[in-house]
């Protein structure tokens, strides 16, 4: 049932982003991911959704391999992941991620948080890395925080910070596992327009989030996730008005009120 | 009754804070004269720093014996120190039995480590990375050649059996410093290491030297350094008491280390990995700096402790600093009541002056440090 939605038109054949096949995992004994198949187009913008433990970040963590999954495969980019190091790094070197609690290094400031990866992975010099990290700051609005520490930002601008960062790797997909969730509310706003942004100029994203007006503005297709499998993928139009499973109808009962 | 809807009309105004919350006088006030009983206590210490203080003051200097050829000076004026006696000794003091027309040798190493110190430590000096490179790879060279000799360069060589006195603690100090610390963090990353034998190896080597006095460490290394290695390289007798101490103090630095370690939270990790770090850039860039910010107090107070230890190499045939001090003050020609009392004050105030100014400078780096990061 998983698999009806999961590739949709848009990709198909081997040049998909990332292509999950019959994807496995367990913590010990605990299934914690369940036959999971779902393509990614290059683009293409997905919103993971899902109740509390159902394993989203799990996910999506395995896109860039901070876990690691047990049986299936993970295509990125045209590069399985196995356990063969180089693969991980090429890509990691590809795939930017954002996290809940923003993960900047605070003894670093901003600038710095953003030219280390271009400086020390792309090689690239200083000069043209703080560059380039000054640039993406002013597209994410905060230029003039470049030479504060993380500790001295608002929640906001940690988030738009650490967006910054993973965006100064000039990676081709980015993940995003619950952006907003650690922010107070008045300062959501201002980090789902710039996510709305980098969508609008073509980056293939999976966004986990319950902000469901971000999700029918900006997503190409909703995936629900509960226990460890998909249970419904579809578009957001549809998905919203006219859930077909009955967990996702309880699910959006749920967040929607 | 209190009415149910209120607006306000005009704004409160701002209004100084009541009497003296700041400034030298509240700070006496709320701190040695809270109460009847801390105001008692407070002029107590004062009455006996008051009393003591002068005494000592006058002991050291006004009745002191300044100058004199032997201790018969000394014997006169008992009621103050002997500084004759550490002038006189002076010389073996900082040097042992160093040869005499060499010793130019230790002074060149020993100013040369002053200034690179001082550049390296002070937090807004230029090109503080040239300051690391010099001392941590060329100066250790350096040194060796110099204070051992060199056919090369013409210097004589002189065997560690002649090296004592100051300079001896002091490169027990540095070497113990240098090495521990980064010996320390890699122990302290395998005992964190996936792989079972590296595992098991740092927390043995850690569990074992931290389970063993320190002078059992110092007599293994001199002893049984010696069965391991090969006649023809058998290690220096000043070399196995340095080993010793490394290892020694590498133990402790490494359970430190693995405290900052722990405080950190797995997001940096992740961050990093995600990033597309590897674990060298990993570790030397994001987790360590953190790391072991978070523990130079502890760092710093292994580092005093190994300060102190260095005195016990003497038990292993060298002669440090206080060793060569002992043997001053049983020279026959100065014997004399005061001149033991004046021997250990000196070596007192040559101890305090070092670990006092350790302890002050990683507050200082503290205090830098939480201003940066808030
Ligand atoms: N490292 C781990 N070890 C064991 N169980 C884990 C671990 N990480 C997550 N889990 C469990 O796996 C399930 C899915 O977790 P997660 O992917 O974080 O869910 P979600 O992001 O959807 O809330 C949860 O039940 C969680 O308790
Ligand atoms: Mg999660």
């Amino acid at each position: 049932m998983s698999s009806v939605g999961a590739s949709s038109g848009a990709d198909r054949n081997g040049d998909a982003a990332i292509r999950f096949a019959a994807v496995h995992k367990w913590y010990g004994s605990f299934h914690v991911l369940r036959n999971i198949n779902l393509t990614v187009g290059r683009g293409e913008r997905i919103v993971v959704c899902g109740p509390s433990g159902s394993g989203k970040s799990t996910l999506i963590r395995c896109v860039n391999r901070l876990e690691e999954h047990q049986r299936g495969s993970i295509v990125v980019d045209g590069v399985e992941l196995t356990d063969d190091i180089k693969r991980i790094d090429e890509v990691r070197r590809e795939v930017g991620m954002v996290f809940q609690s923003f993960n900047l290094f605070p003894h670093l400031t901003i600038l710095e948080n953003c030219a280390l990866a271009p400086i020390w992975v792309r090689k690239m010099p200083r000069r043209d890395a703080d560059e380039l990290a000054m640039k993406l700051l002013s597209r994410v609005k905060i230029l003039d925080q470049a030479h504060k520490y993380p500790g001295q930002l608002s929640g906001g601008q940690q988030q738009r910070a650490a967006i910054a960062r993973a965006l100064c790797m000039t990676p081709k997909i980015m993940l995003f596992d619950e952006p907003t969730s650690s922010l107070d509310p008045e300062m959501v706003k201002e980090v789902l327009d710039t996510m709305t942004e980098l969508a609008q100029e073509g980056m293939t994203m999976i966004v986990v989030t319950h902000e469901m007006g971000f999700a029918r503005q900006v997503a190409d297709r909703v995936v629900f996730m509960d226990r460890g499998e998909i249970v419904e993928v579809n578009a957001p139009a549809p998905f919203f008005d006219h859930p077909q499973h009955e967990r996702t109808k309880l699910f959006l009962s749920q967040i929607l009120h | 009754m209190e009415p149910v809807a209120y607006v306000r009309e005009a704004p409160e105004p701002e209004d100084p804070p009541p009497t003296l919350t700041s400034g030298a006088l509240a700070w006496a006030r709320t701190n040695l004269f809270s109460s009847f009983g801390s105001s008692l206590t407070t002029i107590g210490f004062l009455a006996l720093i008051g009393y003591l203080l002068p005494q000592l003051a006058a002991w050291a200097t006004t009745r002191a014996v300044w100058s004199a050829m032997d201790g018969a000076a000394c014997r006169q004026h008992q009621d103050g120190a002997c500084w004759a006696f550490v002038i006189a000794k002076w010389d073996y003091l900082r040097f042992g039995s160093y040869p005499v027309a060499e010793r130019w040798r230790v002074d060149v190493v020993e100013a040369i480590g002053a200034v690179l110190i001082v550049w390296l430590l002070w937090t807004n000096a230029p090109r503080r990375a040239w300051a690391a490179l010099l001392f941590f790879v060329v100066y250790p060279i350096l040194a060796l050649v110099l204070l051992r000799g060199s056919s090369l360069l013409g210097l004589p060589f002189v065997d560690t059996l002649l090296w004592g006195g100051i300079f001896v603690s002091l490169v027990t100090a540095v070497v113990g410093i240098v090495f521990s610390l980064p010996l320390g963090v890699l122990l302290a990353l395998g005992r964190r290491s996936p792989l079972p034998v590296v595992r098991v190896a740092s927390v043995v080597f850690i569990e074992f030297v931290r389970g063993v006095p320190f002078i059992t460490i110092l007599f293994m290394a001199n002893n049984l350094l010696p069965l391991f290695l090969p006649a023809t390289w058998a290690p220096d007798r000043f070399l196995r008491p340095l080993a010793g101490i490394v290892m020694f103090s590498a133990a402790y630095m490494a359970e430190e280390v693995r405290g900052g370690l722990q405080s950190l939270g797995k997001g940096q990790y992740e961050a990093a990995l995600a990033l597309g770090l590897n674990y060298p850039r990993m570790m030397g860039l994001v987790i360590l700096p953190q790391a072991l910010t978070f523990v130079i107090p502890g760092i710093v107070n292994n580092f005093i402790g190994l300060f102190m230890d260095t005195t016990l190499i003497s038990v292993v045939g060298m002669t440090d600093f206080l060793e060569a001090m002992n043997n001053a003050i049983k020279d026959p020609v100065w014997a004399g009541p005061t001149i033991m009392v004046t021997g250990y004050v000196f070596a007192a105030i040559f101890y305090f002056s070092f670990c006092y100014g350790m302890a002050r400078y990683s507050a200082h780096v503290e205090r830098i440090l939480a201003k940066g990061r808030k």
